[in-house]
């Protein structure tokens, strides 16, 4: 052990650590991305079962359903079919969890973790102490959102948004009584989780990288990371003081987002405010969020599809511009949220145009995704598979956002399923592709064990055929009228036979696709599981990648690397170079004589 | 309980396979010492066909949806605006069929042709300022003209009624939604929330309707406690309560002595000719008719929480936000019967629905909408009678059928605006 003391503030390394300070408070950056994935994980499973529960109320309505009754009891499922205000409730509670929960959370706090430090050639975060308490705010906040599940009144069933006034009065539903607090008080701790994480991740990654690893020769995976931890310092800010707000009007009675309502027979003496403050507030968040959750993927999949395409990533300065264009342009969008709000169709105008700006770094990212896969020499591991499946995903979610985007067309479309196809697409399916990319790839750093190669293959293919055939035919059945959030479609019964019919069939359809899905992620769960205990001890690095987190050793230690920190001498993507022996070389190999960097 | 053991056999099954398959699995690479890491030729090629095959699989798949569902099953835009609208929705979805095919074939493509091949390496190629000039300002220029299509589209959309416009409110509450006409002078009548009471559910502002609010106020109505009820509750010593009731009652007292002030001043400040607006306005709780080629302007409203006012036919959607008043224009162009006809459904109804989450009712919110023709709404309109209880087309006897024959007139001209659709 006496070889691993090194500089200074690494001298306790050579104590053994208890289990409390290994697996528990432990500030070491590896164990803390682990403990985000693993309650990511766990989060996930929660909000795809309560995917699959309002699946089946869609595709069967009114049908008793035993499965239902099982999971909900008859508080919320009584004969097997479920309550309308629980049907809201689910849907609600589903999308916190997915957006904030497991791709916020879970795909940033598990990968910037993991990866800053190890990428940069630092010992750790630039606070351990901090990033701990990140951790662990994350999870009492997700406590007690999965507390809200199990209370009498139910959890909060105004949809993610939470728009007042429906999630201001709890004359309106009962989701908005305790179950809102609770929602409420979880999202602010999980805010605080995520600012205290995303400081910490930018002050690493100004401050320590090791030496030669300029801003210019950072993975693509760290500028995804820095970009996304500063529109998560600049936007979630935002949505702290909205929900602030909005938990005055409901406690304290103040009228910021309540003016001039009767409800439930009581007239309420609220004037003056303006539920639609609350509304610009939370896009303001909303919009920043859409890419704090795809820039991560989008950082993970572009070194995956470099290393096994055993290519550089093609335009790697483009690369860059795009995510610094996209960041900042997400700020300036938020209002086509807001396109048949009474807003001022002038500001409308002005969002149609700054959204439709963000399609061209978008473009220029996906051409040179293709153009990077050009004249490759692919090597499918199941990352490579997931990061493929991204590209495919952000092409066919992101052309609909062009109609989306259109201020005269979103007025036709607007809250229709056709909006839930598109985002599904575009921001599920690619940050999960991405997530599950980066697990499969970086699975043999974290635990020091291979995954299996073959289940990992029969979870992709289970998984986007699953997956588009959930929410590819969503765009018809949105085109067809259908409003999201609906319990059923018997509005359309009786006299719009065909949209009526096209919603039953397809609606058929979808689940069983989703039930599809949902089984084949135990495959991903068994395989996760199963190789960390059983898997193949992985060597030191197992995909031939040039990046410095593959020159630490296997086993994990305190402080990254044993000796001296390593010095950079090259960008990351040095695959395949003419004239080198290997088709990869490492970041740490000083450039030959009259080489040129790239 | 049956099902759910099913359920638990399977997963339990499920679960053995997995565990038989990956330790064959674990066998078979042990003798032949395959690693993980390793992936072998075979897996290589199997999955660069798996991304053709997949390929193939979607695009048959996307185009059997098509064939099957695009239609829609909504029928052709009935508003004017719309038919705008359902051209431009064309015209931007062969655009992006078009990348959606051309991009997934290449990366579907590429991911089957470029599979690592033995002896064969990849082209080392980092970057190419030119190419990716291109693809930065090909998309920028065909996002240049969706652009510049569809803000003249919003513009035309969202530019105000025309003073010809008929002004129709739409009250929106959990979970209904009200229609109200504005009559003979076509002004809405004025509303103020603080005048809500269950004879005055949409909160009309009349003299009448000021007095009774203040007299529900003092005196209370059934269910609800007036001011002087609160006052006696509280100086009665003989009622014991706790402190938190009283507090209640205290608090309670000085909402209603505040709303009391408002509508004293309220009432100061009326001006009686006021009465008249909201006196001719025609109220339908059920259902919303509207003349076919009549120009409308809805002002939407709401009662309680966000509502949004969806009309799939039309191709129209606006939110109702309590506190302020919302607004959507738009023409209908064919009735109902003639979309009975094109929709070869005799059962055909034009539907207004709440398309925001309101509450557990939700998908319930909905009103039937009727278009009818020039002879068809007269007919209507003579059956209907104003607020104050006259009847609509409120005619001297002498002048009644004059004046009516005007009106068939001007409403066939109406029509006759949006005839060659």
């Amino acid at each position: 052990m006496a070889a691993l003391a090194h500089d200074g503030h690494h001298g306790h390394d050579h104590h053994e650590e208890s289990f409390v300070s290994k697996y528990i408070f432990s500030q070491d950056h590896k164990m803390i991305g682990k403990q985000f994935l693993m309650t990511a994980v766990f989060m996930g499973i929660v909000a795809m079962m309560l995917s699959v529960f309002f699946r089946i109320q869609l595709a069967w309505p009114g049908e008793p359903s035993d499965f239902l009754n099982a999971f909900l009891g008859d508080r919320w499922a009584p004969d097997g079919i479920l309550s309308q205000d629980m049907y809201l409730g689910i849907v609600t509670i589903h999308g916190t969890i997915m957006v904030f929960f497991v791709l916020t959370g879970g795909l940033s706090g598990t990968f910037s973790n993991l990866l800053i430090p190890l990428q940069l050639g630092a010992r750790d975060m630039a606070s351990g102490l901090l990033n701990m308490f990140s951790y662990w705010l994350f999870f009492i906040s997700s406590i007690l959102m999965l507390a809200s599940l199990f209370i009498e009144t139910g959890p909060a069933m105004a949809g993610w948004t939470i728009y007042p006034p429906l999630s201001a009065l709890p004359q309106s539903i009962s989701g908005s009584g305790l179950g809102m607090t609770l929602w409420l008080v979880s999202m602010a701790i999980f805010i605080a989780s995520s600012l205290i994480g995303s400081l910490n991740y930018i002050v690493t990654i100004l401050n320590l990288r090791t030496k030669g690893m300029n801003m210019t020769r950072m993975p693509l995976t760290i500028w995804a990371f820095l970009v996304t931890a500063i529109l998560g310092v600049l936007s979630f800010p935002v949505l702290l003081s909205a929900a602030l707000l909005l938990l005055m009007d409901r406690s304290m009675g103040t009228s910021f987002y309540l003016s001039d309502i009767v409800v439930g027979g009581e007239m309420l003496d609220n004037v003056g405010g303006s539920p639609i403050l609350f509304q610009h507030l939370f896009w303001f968040l909303g919009h920043p969020e859409v890419y704090i959750v795809l820039l991560p993927a989008l950082g993970l999949s572009s070194e995956i599809i470099s290393t096994n395409s055993r290519k550089p990533i093609f335009g790697y300065r483009a690369m860059i511009g795009s995510i610094l264009a996209i960041g900042f342009l997400s700020f300036i969008v938020w209002g086509h949220h807001m396109f048949v709000t009474g807003m001022n169709p002038f500001l409308g105008s002005v969002f149609v145009f700054t959204t439709l700006l963000i399609a061209i770094p978008s473009a220029v990212k996906v051409f040179n995704y293709l153009t990077t896969l050009w004249k490759g020499s692919i090597v499918y591991t199941p990352a490579m598979l997931f990061a493929i499946g991204l590209v495919s995903t952000f092409i066919t979610g992101g052309v609909t956002g062009i109609i989306l985007a259109d201020s005269a067309l979103d007025i036709a479309v607007h809250d229709t399923y056709f909006v839930v196809a598109h985002f599904h697409i575009v921001m599920g399916m690619s940050a999960i592709f991405g997530m599950f990319a980066g697990v499969y790839h970086w699975f043999p750093k974290m635990f020091g064990k291979m995954m299996n190669n073959r289940l990992g293959y029969v979870h992709f293919w289970v998984t986007i055929v699953g997956a588009y055939g959930v929410f590819f035919p969503m765009h018809f059945v949105g085109l067809a009228g259908a409003p999201r959030r609906y319990y059923d479609y018997s509005v359309y019964e009786g006299f719009n036979a065909d949209s009526f019919d096209m919603m039953l069939d397809l609606n058929v359809i979808i689940s069983f696709f989703a039930i599809l899905s949902a089984l084949g992620q135990g495959i991903f769960l068994f395989n996760f599981f199963y190789s960390i205990f059983r898997g193949q001890v992985a060597p030191q690095n197992p995909w031939r990648s040039t990046t410095l987190e593959w020159t630490t050793p296997v086993k994990h230690m305190h402080g990254n690397w044993p000796g001296a920190l390593p010095t950079v001498y090259r960008w990351p993507y040095d695959y395949s170079k003419p004239g080198m022996e290997d088709d990869f070389v490492p970041q740490t190999t000083p450039l030959m004589e009259g080489e040129e960097e790239h | 309980m049956g099902s759910k053991l099913i359920i638990l056999l399977v997963i339990i099954l499920g679960v053995i396979a997995i565990a038989q398959l990956i330790r064959v699995n674990e066998l078979t690479a042990k003798h032949s010492g395959r690693r993980e890491e390793d992936i072998p030729h075979r897996d290589n090629i199997f999955n660069a066909n798996m991304m053709l095959a997949f390929m193939i699989f979607f695009y048959a798949s996307f185009i059997w949806l098509m064939l099957k569902y695009g239609y829609t099953g909504l029928g052709p835009a009935a508003a004017t605006h719309g038919v705008e609208t359902d051209w431009l929705l064309n015209l931007n979805f062969v655009i992006i069929i078009a990348v959606f095919f051309l991009t997934n074939t290449l990366l579907f493509g590429f991911a089957w042709k470029y599979v690592k091949r033995p002896g064969v390496k990849a082209f080392y190629y980092p970057h190419n300022n030119k190419l990716e000039m291109i693809w930065t300002v090909i998309p920028a220029a065909v996002l240049a003209v969706i652009i510049i299509l569809g803000l003249r589209t919003w513009n035309d959309i969202t530019a105000p009624a025309d003073g010809e416009a008929e002004n129709v409110e739409l009250f929106s509450y959990q979970f209904g939604w009200t229609a109200r006409y504005a009559g003979m002078n076509n002004v809405l009548g004025e509303f103020d929330y603080k005048l809500t009471t269950a004879d005055n559910q949409y909160a009309l502002k009349t003299r009448d309707n000021i007095e009774l609010s203040l007299e529900k106020m003092l005196v209370g109505s059934p269910g609800e406690e007036g001011i002087k009820m609160l006052e006696d509750k509280l100086n009665d010593e003989s009622i014991i309560m706790s402190k938190t009731e009283r507090k209640k009652l205290q608090n309670e007292l000085s909402r209603k002595e505040r709303m009391v002030r408002l509508l004293e001043q309220m009432a100061l400040t009326y001006n009686d000719s006021i009465d008249d607006l909201v006196n001719d306005d025609v109220i339908l709780g059920d259902s919303l008719v509207l003349l076919v080629g009549q120009n409308y302007n809805f002002a939407m409203r709401s009662k309680d929480v966000i509502h949004s006012a969806y009309f799939p036919h039309f191709r129209a959607q606006m939110n109702t936000v309590p506190g302020m008043t919302t607004y959507f224009k738009l023409q209908p162009i064919y009735t109902t019967s003639e979309m009975k006809d094109i929709m070869k459904d005799q059962n055909f109804e034009y539907v207004l629905m709440c398309n925001k989450i309101c509450g557990g009712s939700h998908y319930k919110m909905k009103m039937a909408v009727t278009v009818l023709g020039p002879e068809d709404y007269l007919n209507w309109q003579r059956s209907k009678t104003t607020y104050d209880g006259s009847p609509w087309l409120n005619f001297d006897e002498k002048e009644r059928a004059t004046k009516e024959a005007e009106l068939l007139e001007k409403y066939k001209a109406i029509a006759e605006t949006v005839a060659n659709n």
